[in-house]
């Protein structure tokens, strides 16, 4: 048994901090604990933070990917926050640009972004964007 | 440079066989990237490149040996890093560099990404053969 990287449920997000330097059997038990979780819990935003990660390689970066696109597709969006402007420099150069996840710079700007989609989405007039109340339950 | 530059520090040589040393491999890198001196986007740069090469290791060369060191050659300072495996080697080189490329259902950046993320890379490989990979990785 490895590690398992924890899943936090926060209203209606899953928030996801990677603390640890990724064994890539931990990658793949994230990508199906957090597929089982958004089903589990019917959320609708994902939140990884990756903030402590002091490199992301194609493993993890496909990692990423993968789970942003399984996230829509059960519903929930995905942002990646808070990674380090040498991690971004060294994916481009890598030829990993994650085109289709978004990002945002960190927590408060993630779970703003995902507290506008939602309004949005839900027909909420007069939010606005960026709001880091992020607590509020709309269902 | 599939040799290590006269001068350099003594060499640290790491078996890199199962999942759990590629991040074994990032962090020695990691270490003698500091030590050298790299800036911070260079240490990333190799790191990343190791995991790269390390994970190409385990996968595909059934297991091998790491072998890595400071490197000094005349004033320069750097970090050299060397993967060797007795597997199945790679066929054809230039396909395997190729950006996209895979023979498995990776991405296929791993070599040719390593290979933009350092300043010196020698792959050498041949069907049956098995496989070695030399980077290095100099102080600007
Ligand atoms: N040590 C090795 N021994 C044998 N074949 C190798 C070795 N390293 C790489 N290869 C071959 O070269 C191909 C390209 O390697 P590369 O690392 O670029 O891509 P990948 O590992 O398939 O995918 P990614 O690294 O993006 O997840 C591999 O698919 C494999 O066929
Ligand atoms: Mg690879």
């Amino acid at each position: 048994m490895t590690e398992r990287v924890p899943v936090l449920k926060i209203g209606d997000v899953l928030l996801v901090s990677i603390q640890v330097d990724l064994e890539d059997q931990m990658v793949l038990d994230l990508q199906e604990d957090l597929s089982d979780r958004i089903v589990a819990t019917g959320a609708r935003g994902v939140v990884i933070d990756i903030s402590a990660l002091e490199i992301v390689d194609s493993f993890v970066g496909r990692m990423l990917a993968t789970i942003a696109s399984i996230s829509r597709l059960l519903g929930a969006e995905t942002v990646v926050v808070g990674m380090r402007p040498a991690v971004a420099m060294t994916l481009v150069e890598l030829g990993l640009s994650l085109g289709g996840v978004r990002t945002a710079l960190n927590l408060e700007q993630g779970l703003g972004y995902l507290n506008s989609a939602r309004d949005k989405q839900l027909g909420v007039p007069g939010f606005t964007a960026g709001s880091p109340d992020t607590g509020a339950e709309t269902r | 440079m599939t040799s290590v530059p006269v001068g350099s520090d003594p060499v640290q040589e790491v078996g890199i066989v199962a999942s759990g040393d590629v991040v074994k491999a990032r962090q020695i890198i990691r270490t003698l990237a500091q030590q050298s001196r790299l800036s911070l986007v260079d240490q990333t740069k190799l790191v990343t490149a190791a995991s790269e090469l390390a994970r190409n290791t385990v996968v595909y060369g059934g297991g091998g040996t790491m072998r890595a060191c400071v490197a000094r050659d005349g004033a320069k300072v750097g970090v050299w890093v060397q993967f060797t495996d007795q597997g199945q080697g790679i066929p054809d080189l230039e396909l395997a560099l190729t950006d996209g490329w895979s023979s498995g259902k990776g991405m296929g950046l791993g070599l040719s990404g390593a290979r933009r993320l350092v300043d010196e890379f020698d792959l050498r490989s041949a069907a049956g053969e098995g496989t070695t990979v030399t980077v290095v990785k100099w102080v600007r």
